[in-house]
């Protein structure tokens, strides 16, 4: 029984120690935020609202916000329908060498950011292209689409080919057994691979980084502020992203994931 | 001949199916790096790229103290960043999955990897505020006495590697708990029942059965973090430059797209290396 | 080795809801017990309290005399074969089967050499360097087992063992459990749903409900001599006849049912002896049914008047029929009639039944 409680004791103990190391900085960046004065660091003068007033007023951060909310929904449903339609292809029908075929497709997963960033700058550094949000969309494209095609692919179980036998069967084409069929039954996993690829091109710096020029993300925006120095002002901004995320994530914890878990 | 024809159309629609995703992944993916392998064969002078070639970026790879510091840089960061986050998240886990009831476990991982939906820029943003000259940590240890002058742990490897832990160890609680919670209870139940105590228990058959989670997080832990300037660069600043550092240089100030190439396949070949000393765990079968 | 197990009013509760309701029961040593009944009954939370994985909210367990109630598994003198067998992935069959003798401290080689032995018990001696996922269903069963025995308990407990093999397979592995239990000697408590498994293999089935022990015997008088109407429901097909006691007549009992008066032996009250007045149900098997060649003046032999066929189905041993009494067309009866009968829908039928066979038992009352 002692030993027990000790451990219990212990377990508390550390669990309380990591929770504070990964809120700590979390915590500083949000009350900081509020700091009234110039610096985000101790001591803490008084509460202010004039750095979130700051980042509203601020007309390239907010064209930023909405470069990295086009960019990061326009990609993913790219990557999206791409990766679905490639694992109904792979799943439904045999294909001569799918095993190569489906390594080609989640390679990018194993290659650094950086490197699939860099490989694309070359080609259009060499072919002349401009650089824009465009470039920086097809390079989200090439890194959420092996991830939306793993998820989609994966729960593409065979339980699904009789039902989709029974709707061809009924007299349906191929085009609408995949939309009114196929589609509606794999909605949970197609619909996480979207908010999954929405969240990692949202928050993606390197590609963004290196393929765009006058027109950026949010990310590369926040990163030139940081040259300034700290900044309560990145504070507010980088405040108002983590709420906005939690709220979101709530969002869907509360709609999407709840109805799986009660059947 | 109806079967045929018949499995040719179905080839046909296949096809269809496929070829969007497969012939984007080889135009922005495949072709860009066989080019970008290319022209770390060519080289750069002055301003025009030269399409001779040579092994000179390699052979200035091996020969420049600077870049081959870089890529010691960045493994020896990489690898003590990967045990030091195994290490810290493992406990964590165990005691998420162990511990604490039931119904409030999902709660829990979802707080501990909540500072995840900070943006990644943000959040070496703010352990710089944590832990620079005049931050929370140094006025906090002022503060109690425990120091007279404050710590110098922005700008150094420390700064970075605390960084990097931060943020994997939310990722490997994520990925260990998921493992240790699909364990049939009646593993434990079993050892228990064959006379092992708690501690041979963990040792001969729960940690055993979490390796190859444990290497399957470590292998991601490993190329995210070798592959990652933003931290780094924000954290760790100029003093020790770590090899994407180097390549960003390389892009940047320098215009040396071949330079730059060179040492991205470095790069990539480390991260080879890694996976192929973790293959055998990666891939264990389970029942 | 094997050792005597003694459950002493045990009850056990999770939250609001009454798993086990004051269980006792009596296991001699070396005895097969098999603990039957419906999902939910008790019977798996009875076996983990055996084995220390549950402890009871009340109530005590003796194994070999010795009070074992908050005794952990590890130092109790039993082991469990799980369910899904639990063997370990990562561990041969060698290592797997030899994991308790490790455990306990045994060099290396004499750990082996009685791991090959169990292995031999379970003819996978050949198999012993390989892993879990290289073998079938029936093999992974057989190393459970075989792990189980290595640390000579006095009681094995099994967890419906052969519940994830197909049938073929479980009427195969019944057979040598039997063998292998009798080899060994050991206490084992085997918990299964399903019926034909226990009579297969038990000393004495122990018929589980609601938390309860409803009937306790071996395999023929579970059977034959239910004493309870869920224990006579459970072990197989059985027709209901409600009736009352109305008078003592000797030693038999006259019954009053809707196929007419009978006359029961006293040993038909399995459940204990009948006031006169007392509402009852009569337990009479399909099988037990007399066809009309048998019927004929036998003695003890009670006439249960014409019945009409409304249907019946061949089932190679016997043919299956549903008949309507002709004195009471609205009740349905499933009886069994010989193979070679010639029977057709609507044909009547001389029904009678050995007094003997008869089971009366109070009937449920519904308050």
């Amino acid at each position: 029984m002692l030993r027990h409680r000790l451990s219990t004791l212990l377990a508390v103990i550390y669990a309380a120690a990591l929770f504070g190391f990964i809120f700590l900085p979390v915590a500083v960046l949000v009350l900081f935020s509020f700091q009234d004065g110039r610096l985000p660091v101790p001591p803490f003068n008084g509460f202010s609202l004039q750095w979130y007033e700051a980042i509203f007023a601020d007309r390239k951060l907010m064209a930023a916000l909405l470069n990295s909310l086009i960019v990061a929904t326009a990609s993913s449903a790219v990557a999206c329908l791409l990766g679905f339609m490639a694992a109904y292809g792979f799943a439904r029908y045999k294909l001569p060498g799918s095993v190569l075929q489906r390594g080609l497709l989640i390679a990018p997963m194993t290659v650094s950011y950086l490197i699939i960033a860099l490989g694309l700058l070359t080609v259009l550094n060499t072919l002349g292209i401009g650089l824009s949000l465009w470039t920086v969309g097809i390079g989200h494209v090439v890194i959420n689409l092996p991830l939306c095609f793993a998820i989609i692919y994966s729960s593409m179980g065979d339980h699904h080919v009789n039902i989709e036998r029974a709707a061809r069967d009924l007299g349906a084409s191929d085009w609408k057994v995949m939309l009114l069929v196929t589609a509606p039954m794999l909605m949970p996993s197609i619909l996480a691979s979207f908010f999954l690829s929405v969240t990692f091109s949202w928050d993606e710096f390197i590609i963004a980084f290196l393929l765009s020029r006058f027109n950026v993300t949010l990310p590369v925006e926040i990163w030139s502020l940081l040259r300034s120095g700290l900044n309560p002002k990145t504070n507010a901004i980088g405040s108002v992203v983590f709420l906005a995320s939690i709220a979101l994530l709530a969002i869907l914890e509360l709609t999407l994931f709840r109805k799986k878990n009660t059947p | 001949m109806t079967t045929l024809s018949l499995e040719n159309a179905d080839r046909r629609k296949a096809w269809g199916f496929v070829a969007p995703a497969l012939v984007w992944t080889v135009a922005f993916f495949v072709v860009p790096f066989l080019f970008m392998a290319a022209m770390s064969l060519w080289s750069r002078q002055g301003r025009e790229i030269v399409r001779a070639w040579n092994l000179d970026n390699y052979l200035r790879f091996f020969g420049e103290n600077a870049l081959l510091k870089g890529l010691s840089n960045s493994l020896e960061i990489t690898l003590t960043v990967t045990v030091l986050s195994v290490l810290l998240a493992y406990p964590l886990a165990w005691i998420i999955a162990e511990r604490v009831p039931k119904r409030f476990q999902r709660t829990a991982l979802i707080l501990a990897i909540l500072p995840f939906w900070t943006s990644y820029v943000v959040r070496s943003y703010s352990w710089l505020l944590v832990l620079t000259k005049n931050g929370v940590i140094n006025q906090a240890l002022l503060g109690i006495g425990i120091i007279s002058e404050p710590l110098e742990i922005a700008s150094t490897r420390t700064a970075t590697v605390i960084g990097f832990v931060h943020f994997f160890v939310m990722l490997l609680t994520l990925t260990i708990y998921a493992n240790l919670v699909q364990l049939s209870p009646n593993y434990r139940r079993a050892a228990a029942d064959l006379g092992a105590n708690g501690l041979q228990t963990f040792w001969h058959v729960i940690l055993p059965l979490t390796l190859p989670g444990i290497m399957t997080g470590a292998f991601l832990t490993f190329v995210l973090c070798i592959g990652d300037y933003i931290t780094p660069q924000i954290l760790g600043g100029n003093n020790e430059l770590v090899l994407p550092q180097i390549i960003m240089l390389q892009i940047g100030r320098r215009a040396d797209l071949p330079m730059a190439s060179a040492l991205s396949i470095v790069l990539m070949l480390a991260v080879t290396l890694a996976y192929a000393l973790c293959a055998r765990w990666l891939k264990i079968d389970r029942v | 080795m094997t050792a005597a197990v003694s459950i002493r009013t045990v009850s056990r509760l999770f939250h609001q809801f009454t798993a086990l309701n004051e269980v006792s029961l009596e296991i001699a040593a070396g005895e097969f017990i098999v603990l039957l009944g419906p999902s939910g009954c008790g019977k798996t939370t009875l076996l983990s309290i055996l084995g220390g994985f549950l402890l009871p909210s009340s109530g005590q367990v003796l194994i070999a005399d010795k009070d074992m109630t908050f005794v952990p598994p590890a130092r109790r003198p039993t082991t469990t074969m799980f369910q899904d067998y639990a063997l370990f992935p990562h561990m041969c069959l060698r290592d797997n089967v030899g994991f308790g003798l490790r455990m306990r401290g045994m060099a290396r080689a004499e750990r082996y050499e009685k791991a090959f032995g169990f292995l031999d018990l379970v003819g996978l001696k050949a198999s012993s360097a390989k892993k879990p996922h290289e073998l079938s269903g029936g093999q992974r069963q057989r190393v459970a087992l075989a792990r189980a025995l290595a640390v000579d308990p006095d009681v094995l407990l099994l967890d419906e063992p052969l519940g994830a093999l197909d049938l073929k397979l479980r009427r195969q592995m019944q057979d040598e459990l039997k063998a292998i239990q009798k080899r060994v000697g050991t206490t084992f408590v085997h918990v299964t749903h399903d019926q034909e498994e226990a009579m297969a293999i038990a000393d004495r089935i122990v018929v589980m409900n609601a938390g309860r022990i409803e009937d306790v015997g071996a395999p023929a008088e579970i059977y034959m001599r239910p004493k309870s109407l869920f224990s006579a429901g459970f072990m197989g097909e059985v027709n209901f006849l409600d009736g009352k006691a109305i008078a003592r007549d000797d030693d038999d009992v006259l019954v009053e049912t809707p196929l007419g008066r009978l006359a029961l032996p006293a040993t038909a009250f399995t459940a204990g002896d009948a006031r006169a007045g007392q509402k009852l149900s009569l337990v009479i098997r399909p099988e037990h049914f007399r066809g009309p060649a048998e019927t004929a003046g036998s003695p003890g032999s009670l006439s249960l008047g014409e019945a009409r066929i409304t249907s019946s189905a061949f089932f190679g041993t016997h043919q299956r029929c549903h008949v309507a009494p002709v004195s009471s067309p609205s009740l349905s009866l499933v009886v069994h009639m010989p193979q070679t009968a010639q029977l057709a829908d609507g044909v009547c039928v001389p029904l009678a039944v050995q007094a003997a066979d008869i089971v009366a038992l109070p009937a449920v009352t519904e308050a």
